[in-house]
């Protein structure tokens, strides 16, 4: 029994330890935005990497989520006759939940892994160790630029994704639902209201965020040998992924509850 | 100068250094040897701030480096990685002049680029190479990029951590060759850490062999093999019997 309350101890023990750790890695990384030198070819590297080569992705996943959801609020909107519903909820939900939910889950498996791929496969052949000998911060060269791109191109990413997703669900509805395309647009348009769309905006800012941080937290703290990377790599996408669905409950208790 | 002063170093129970103590003289070739795990690289890794010491004290030049700028005590070292280290995603003159492209060395791009191609030429390496990337090229082609980056700032201080390992023996014997002839026409004081005798005959003015987290034995080169220690007699010897535990 008390072998049992130990490991229990211990293993809740870790976790806290782990929180505290992330935690001021994320301060620390925080503070170095603001601070010089600045490396603007390494930030503009990886906003081309985190922003322009994830737009396919979260393109594709919008189109069919959009498509998927006219489909299912219309078959759950004829049980009690609200299949007029149709645009206004695809729009509201995409907005507001599956585009920054869904986008963020994909660009997590998509960047978080190749971060923590990257910065532990630098770590494990000394690379790091060889930028703080060439006077170099890790954190300002690696950290700083990662982080502030995917904060920055997660809601243009999530931005263009939900006009895609709306769109999967125009095409769906028009195409087949037999919605008239212009009451379609009109619905979707005049139930949508500017704070749907920006608190979807600022959950994207903050799932952006925490993909580049649990990407370089991992990495940076890779263990030896592939095993060690392959390690990284894992935690990177699933502490990101439980991460945003948990702080996507946390914003929408924040932006929506009465 | 560099003055390690009872420098003891533990990770969890596993007590790699117990009080090393070692100078190493301005203009000087120090080679450290020692079994695998000993803790050589721990040595380096301390006097470059990347480690921290749990106890003792790192003197440059009668200054202890924990209080040192950062920026400026860095700015005199140079480094040649084991495995090189050169960064993946950056050209191979763009590796060699990574410090003269930023922070207190920054220089113009094409007088840094410049200056990355003489240092290639200097370590035996064409200019066509400038512009491959660190995967293109061989173990013995990036060890020379390696040993390029190392000295492109022409640093004070140049450290050498195993620069033969994993190459022939011709290839070593041209790194080793290399790094004499440098070390020597910049004056620099260096100090490396090798398994290799060819290694330790061809760089080293003095040596000093670390076992059991201190140093056994230093003296000048030429002494070493009548130095009448046996540790260091079954280390350069290559036996299995004597002092040093081998495990079989």
């Amino acid at each position: 029994m008390i072998r049992i309350l130990a490991h229990i101890g211990s293993s809740v023990l870790g976790i806290l330890a782990t929180i505290g750790r992330v935690a001021l890695y994320a301060i620390e990384a925080v503070s170095h935005i603001i601070r010089p030198p600045f490396y603007i070819k390494e930030f503009a590297q990886a906003l081309l990497y985190i922003g322009y080569f994830s737009f396919p992705v979260v393109g594709l996943t919008a189109l069919f989520t959009g498509g998927a959801l006219a489909l299912q609020i219309y078959a759950g909107g004829a049980r009690f006759n609200a299949e007029a519903v149709v645009p206004s909820i695809v729009a509201i939900g995409m907005v507001r939940e599956l585009g920054p939910v869904l986008g963020g889950l994909m660009v997590a498996g998509r960047v978080a892994a190749s971060v923590a791929a990257e910065i532990g496969t630098m770590k494990v052949t000394e690379q790091i160790d060889a930028l703080v000998t060439l006077s170099t911060h890790p954190m300002k060269y690696l950290t700083v630029p990662r982080v502030l791109a995917a904060t920055l191109a997660m809601p243009v990413l999530v931005g263009v994704g939900d006009v895609i997703g709306i769109m999967g669900g125009y095409l769906v509805g028009v195409t087949r639902l037999e919605f008239n395309a212009a009451t379609y647009l009109h619905n979707t348009i005049d139930f949508l209201e500017s704070w749907d769309v920006v608190s979807g905006l600022i959950k994207a800012s903050v799932f952006g965020f925490i993909v580049a941080m649990m990407g370089c937290y991992h990495g940076m703290n890779s263990g030896r040998g592939a095993q060690g990377v392959g390690r990284a790599t894992t935690n990177a996408v699933v502490s990101a992924s439980v991460l945003i669905l948990a702080s996507n409950y946390i914003l929408t208790e924040l932006f929506f509850s009465a | 100068m560099i003055e390690l002063k009872d420098i003891h170093k533990a990770f969890g129970t596993n007590k790699v250094l117990r009080g090393v103590n070692l100078t190493i003289p301005k203009g000087e070739s120090m080679v450290i040897i020692g079994g695998s795990g000993t803790g050589k690289s721990i040595c380096l890794k301390c006097i470059l701030g990347l480690i921290h010491p749990d106890k003792g004290t790192i003197l440059l030049d009668g200054s202890d480096v924990a209080t040192a700028e950062r920026d400026a005590f860095l700015a005199r070292f140079g480094m040649l990685f084991q495995g090189g280290a050169l960064f993946d995603s950056l050209t191979v003159w763009q590796n060699v002049a990574f410090r003269l492209l930023r922070g207190l060395l920054k220089r113009p791009k094409a007088e840094a680029r410049e200056i990355a191609i003489e240092k290639l030429r200097r370590v035996g390496l064409k200019p066509e190479v400038a512009d491959m990337f660190p995967a293109e090229l061989s173990g013995g082609m990036q060890k020379r990029v390696g040993l390029a980056r190392a000295i492109a700032a022409e640093p004070e201080i140049i450290f050498f951590d195993e620069p033969t390992t994993g190459l022939d023996p011709i290839m070593a014997g041209v790194i080793n060759e290399l790094i004499r002839e440098i070390v020597s026409e910049m004056g620099a004081t260096a100090m490396t850490i090798t398994h290799d005798m060819s290694s330790v005959r061809a760089i080293a003015d003095k040596i000093a062999m670390l076992h059991d987290g201190v140093i056994q034995w230093t003296g000048p080169v030429e002494d070493m093999d009548q130095s009448g220690d046996p540790y260091l007699d079954q280390f350069i010897h290559g036996r299995a019997d004597g002092p040093i535990e081998a495990v079989r």
